[in-house]
């Protein structure tokens, strides 16, 4: 079959309700051959839902589906959009931890059965994670559940630019970097800009607006549920980027606060850790300071941070402590939220110590607790008795803000909590952070994304779960935290 | 309106609905004859159901894989023992007690030893011990035939104007667990873990005190049923109670509470347990055999439990 | 040296657990009692070994897709009961009862999918229904079992007994089905990720009707095979299977969720389990502590796993 069009995909006036929420609200779009297309937007303006519809997993509430120019909407679903060649990586890993990488590649293409499956299975994965990532360590006998998180993604990836029966024509990333270190992502997005060439598509949704400007050919920008521009990417730059989203906080705040460092030892430790190794840094936070926790991923951040976490509770001797903590989850889904109940009770589930009157929790307290923070971190909701379902992405991870700053820690622990979230929303709360911290509190930060850093009087780099770096905000750059997050000899 | 849709949204309204429509089916065939001795008989025999319910709510309310299924043979071992140490005197009935508390403490404790220290699921962990339980219970009470104490014997059986006094009580005990669910530290903290138990211990709830203290409420309730059972029915018996493994769990669920656990609710558990006896007197009034009286049981517990559904998935 | 440390790794030591439990458990009996180390002794400690491993096998069908079956002994108890009057009367008759408790099982999986049911509380509620028909079919325990079906439980193999070769039968057929079949992963990859399955394009619906209707088949060929053993039935007389059935996959290192599963340590399981009370009887201990034992069996395995597990971590 030859298609007819270079389009392959056609969206016109797409929507799609959740009940009185409309999620879409009749977005056109199209996807050409070979394309690199940049899918940006807030959290909440519907690409996500974009990508289900592309991928079959939602039918749309109104609007038309084409491919190849022929109107399919009707009987489009799973099935049609695999056997048109159209694939979808999506945010939530969908690999089966208990199986192998070969017998997952196996899930995924039906063809692959009768003898000698598993040879075929393993020969075509090991094939495109070699092509994709060098180096990956990955061997197809693999069971899943016993690799990392990069790993995983990186596995999941791959198996999307597998190719058996079906064809393959369009691929869709969502925030496919999200859990890969700076140099697979680098990997991962050559390929893609070398696969555009030969005539496979790709759609990339980001929030790392670099990674959109660097490697894509066409950029669409999503808001409120429709595609308010759609231009060669060439025509944008970072801020006219930022600017058509609909950012309302300048990106230049954080450079204000950039002049105010802080002298180090002037406030009182509060926290001390050793780590493992001979010549690693030890962990240091003093009253009031923001410690960043940087490094590629999965290098032993996160196990710091719950290992202080642990040891609030049970005392350990490698670690010192002066104060209550407070953890703000970065996986919302599986660390965060309460997913049965209101917005205010979520918020105040780790103050309810204090709400105690006479051995009964007052509602009164908790009531009081939710509105007061409805306003001081800015939580769009009718009602803060509402679901915390209802609440979009950005708005969840605000109510979890909430909760940490709420309490009575004074030191709060934060495990990349941005992932995936706005910018607006992340401007809101690195304000709030700077100003808690100006009040004595204590902020350990870990993040993914080298711009937040700038907010950390202190960073911590982060490499095979020691502490190689201790770099001051005046010294700290994108080069020097790689520089430090890999071996010297490498 | 909206206190209409307030009540009908209820999860546990259904189980008294159920309650009430089975009971007037009964009563409609009998030609309204016996209509108030069924109740009665009904809250005399609901009430041990109602205890046992309680705790196996606590704990299946911690969430998915948490149910206890120890219950049945700690209800033997506590009656067994409180009979044989009280050995029909009245002066010895707090002794009895007594013992029959620490019993089942003991078991709550081992309960929650096996889960936390062989991290196995609890279902087995309860299963396991459910044997070793019993197995002490037998050997214990071998060729047991002791009358309860006069005094525990009347207190379980006493009734003003058709009113068991042991029922009241009971309710005002399930009032008193209600809060506890709702409005405690305790409560709240077995909500929050039944929805996500790593979530949970980020929002600095401690976990582990908080499954602990569920399986041994639950594992202490269960043996305060066996010995008012016991004083109920004149005596203790090995396999009395078998029935409880199967009615405390279809209590939990016809009242309402969610298998998936985080969302649970006190009164349902009066209102099935009442059903599920007076299910039974309705099927053994209209003359049928054990078999259909069997089938019926399990259809209405599967056709309940369809109808009020599982979970919505997540978004 | 290599050796040795793969020998001493957690991941070998897991999946060696239920072989040495058995292994154990087997020597343990043949030094209190060497009389019992002969092909008859074997056969006869180990006969109740098929129909218990039967069921284990259908157990762990359904846990492979996170559910727990709860009514599976009452299950066995109605095929023994259907095998032993119908089957046996009208074998006509019999064969189309036995096969619409298999599609009802199937129907059971269809429901618990299509409403997303607890499948604790609906196998609980059946348990009550296969019960009940078990009870109408043969109200007083009696009835006879079919001659071919005793007489291939009474089957003489030479050098091996007929329950060992049966177990190992089962294990394997059920390994090649579930563990290196194509279709096998798909089956437990539904455990492991049901989600990832459905975006893939398998129906989730046909998944969990087919695992149900396995489990029906292995329990209608327990109930069998166990009033082989026994030649009458009573509707009561599998009771105990659930617990064994669940004992005997977490024995053969199957975990509760997620689609990790082993059929041939399953059937291993189901031996250890059977040779507890052999043992027991060797050692001349009150048949008070029966039950006793097999709890204390159950947890020592359970405390071995923990105890590699903790290793692992």
């Amino acid at each position: 079959m030859t298609p007819s069009t270079r389009k392959i995909v056609t969206f016109e006036k797409v929507a799609k309700h959740f009940g009185a929420v409309k999620a879409l609200n009749g977005v056109d779009l199209h996807v050409d051959r070979g394309e690199c297309l940049g899918l940006v937007g807030h959290n909440g303006a519907g690409k996500s839902t974009l990508m289900h519809v592309l991928a079959g997993t939602l039918s749309p509430s109104f609007g038309t589906i084409a491919v190849y120019g022929e109107d399919i909407t009707s009987s489009y679903d799973v099935g049609v959009a695999n056997a048109n060649g159209i694939r979808c990586v999506f945010q939530e890993l969908s690999l089966c931890p208990n199986l192998t990488v070969a017998e997952n590649t196996r899930i995924f293409h039906p063809s692959l059965k009768g003898w000698g499956w598993k040879r075929r299975a393993s020969a075509l994965i090991r094939t495109k994670l070699d092509e994709i990532f060098p180096d990956h360590g990955i061997l197809p006998d693999d069971i899943v559940g016993d690799l990392s998180i990069g790993k995983r993604q990186m596995i999941e990836i791959a198996r999307a630019f597998t190719v058996t029966e079906a064809p393959l024509n369009l691929v869709i990333l969502d925030e496919p970097t999200s859990s890969l270190d700076a140099v697979t992502s680098a990997q991962l997005l050559d390929y893609v800009r070398r696969v555009g060439g030969e005539d496979q598509s790709c759609i990339l949704i980001s929030h790392m607006l670099g990674e959109v400007l660097e490697y894509t050919d066409r950029i669409a920008v999503m808001k409120d549920g429709a595609v308010v521009a759609n231009r060669s990417t060439k025509d944008f730059d970072r801020d006219s980027l930022v600017k058509a989203m609909g950012n309302v906080v300048e990106m230049a705040e954080i450079q204000k606060h950039e002049a105010c460092e802080r002298v180090r030892g002037e406030t009182p430790l509060v926290l001390e850790a050793a780590t493992d190794g001979a010549d690693s840094v030890a962990f240091r936070a003093h009253k009031g300071e923001i410690i960043g926790l940087a490094g590629l991923a999965g290098h032993g951040q996160t196990a710091l941070l719950l290992k202080i976490y642990d040891a609030a509770t049970k005392r350990r001797p490698d670690l010192r402590i002066d104060g209550p903590l407070a953890l703000v989850a970065g996986d919302r889904q599986t660390d965060g939220i309460f997913h049965l109940w209101s917005i205010a009770q979520n918020i105040g589930v780790r103050s309810l110590p204090r709400m105690v009157k006479r051995g009964l929790i007052d509602p009164l307290a908790e009531t009081a607790l939710g509105e007061e923070w409805k306003d001081r971190i800015k939580i769009k909701a009718p009602d803060m008795n509402d679901n915390i379902l209802s609440l979009s992405g950005g708005n969840q991870q605000k109510a979890l803000f909430a909760r940490a700053l709420a309490s009575d820690a004074s030191i709060t622990l934060m495990d990349d909590p941005m992932r995936g979230v706005d910018v607006g929303t992340k401007l809101e709360v690195y304000d709030l952070i700077r100003a808690e911290a100006e009040k004595g509190r204590t902020f350990l930060w870990y993040t993914t994304e080298t711009d937040e850093l700038k907010n950390c009087d202190h960073t911590y780099v982060f490499r095979e779960g020691v502490i190689v770096a201790d770099i001051a905000r005046v010294d700290l750059s994108e080069e020097i935290i790689l520089q430090s997050s890999f071996k010297e000899h490498a | 309106m909206t206190h209409v849709r307030q009540i009908v949204e209820k999860p546990w309204i259904w189980s008294f609905v159920g309650m009430f429509l089975v009971w007037l089916a009964t009563v409609l065939y009998t030609g309204g004859t016996g209509a108030t001795q069924v109740i009665t008989a009904a809250l005399s025999f609901a009430t041990f159901t109602v205890i046992v319910g309680i705790g196996q709510m606590f704990v299946i309310t911690t969430g998915p894989g948490n149910v206890d299924l120890s219950i049945p043979s700690t209800i033997a071992l506590s009656g067994v023992l409180a009979m044989k140490i009280m050995g029909g005197s009245d002066a010895m009935l707090a002794v009895g007690l007594g013992a029959s508390l620490a019993s089942g403490f003991a078991v709550g404790v081992f309960n929650y030893m096996l889960i936390r220290l062989l991290r196995i699921p609890p279902i087995i962990a309860t299963l396991s011990s459910s044997f070793l339980i019993l197995s002490t219970a037998i050997a214990y009470g071998r060729g047991l035939k002791i009358k309860p104490p006069r005094m525990l014997a009347d207190f379980t059986s006493a009734q003003v104007a058709g009113v068991p006094i042991l029922a009241v009580v009971i309710i005002l005990f399930a009032v008193g667990m209600s809060i506890l669910l709702n409005r405690t530290l305790y409560g709240r903290s077995v909500l929050a873990i039944g929805q996500n138990m790593r979530a949970a211990r980020l929002a600095g709830i401690r976990v582990e005190r908080i499954r602990f203290a569920t399986y041994t409420l639950s594992a202490v309730l269960a043996a305060i049923t066996g010995f008012l059972l016991a004083g109920f029915s004149g005596g203790a018996s090995l396999n009395m109670g078998q029935e409880y493994l199967l009615a405390s769990i279809a209590v939990v669920v016809i009242g309402g509470t969610s298998v998936a656990g985080g969302k649970s609710n006190v009164p349902g558990i009066w209102g099935a347990a009442m059903f599920m006896f007076l299910l039974v007197t309705m099927l053994n009034t209209f003359g049928a055999s054990a078999g259909i009286r069997l089938i019926l049981t399990g259809i209405i517990i599967v056709t309940v439990i369809t109808i009020a559904g599982g979970d919505k998935p997540a978004r | 040296m290599i050796m040795l440390a793969y020998l001493t790794s957690p991941k070998f030591l897991r999946s060696a657990l239920p072989g040495a439990s058995f292994a154990f458990l087997l020597l343990a009996i043949f030094y209190v009692q060497p009389n019992a180390m002969s092909y008859f002794g074997l056969n006869m400690m180990l006969q109740y070994s098929v129909p218990i491993a039967l069921a284990t096998i259908a157990q762990m069908f359904i846990l492979t897709v996170n559910d727990l079956d709860l009514s599976i002994g009452a299950f066995v108890g109605l095929t023994a009961s259907i095998g032993a009057t119908l089957l046996a009367d009208t074998p006509l008759l019999g064969v189309l009862a036995l096969a619409g408790a298999v599609a009802g099982y199937a129907l059971l999986g269809a429901l618990i999918h299509w409403r997303n049911l607890p499948s604790i509380v609906v196998t609980l509620g059946m348990s009550f229904v296969w019960l009940g028909i078990a009870v109408l079919i043969l109200p007083t325990p009696g009835g006879t079992a079919p001659g071919w079906v005793k007489s291939i439980m009474a089957l003489q193999l030479p050098f091996v007994p007929f329950p060992i070769v049966a177990a190992l039968v089962i294990g394997i057929v059920v390994h090649l089905f579930l563990m290196t079949s194509s279709f096998g992963v798909v089956l437990r990859g539904a455990g492991g990720n049901a989600r990832a399955v459905g975006r893939a394009g398998w129906s989730l619906l046909r998944i969990k009707v087919l695992m149900y209707a396995a489990a029906g088949l292995f329990g209608v060929l327990s109930g069998l095979s166990l009033i082989g053993l026994t030649s009458a039935a009573d509707a009561h007389i599998a009771d105990r299977y659930t617990l064994y059935a669940i004992a005997g996959v977490i024995l053969g290192g199957g975990e509760f969720v997620g689609g990790r599963v082993s059929p041939i340590g399953a059937v291993i399981g189901a031996l250890t389990l059977t040779l507890t009370g052999s043992f027991l009887i060797f050692l001349k201990i009150s048949p008070d502590w029966q039950i006793g034992a097999q709890g204390a069996v159950l947890i020592i395995v359970l405390a071995l796993r923990a105890l590699i597990k903790r290793r692992e971590a």
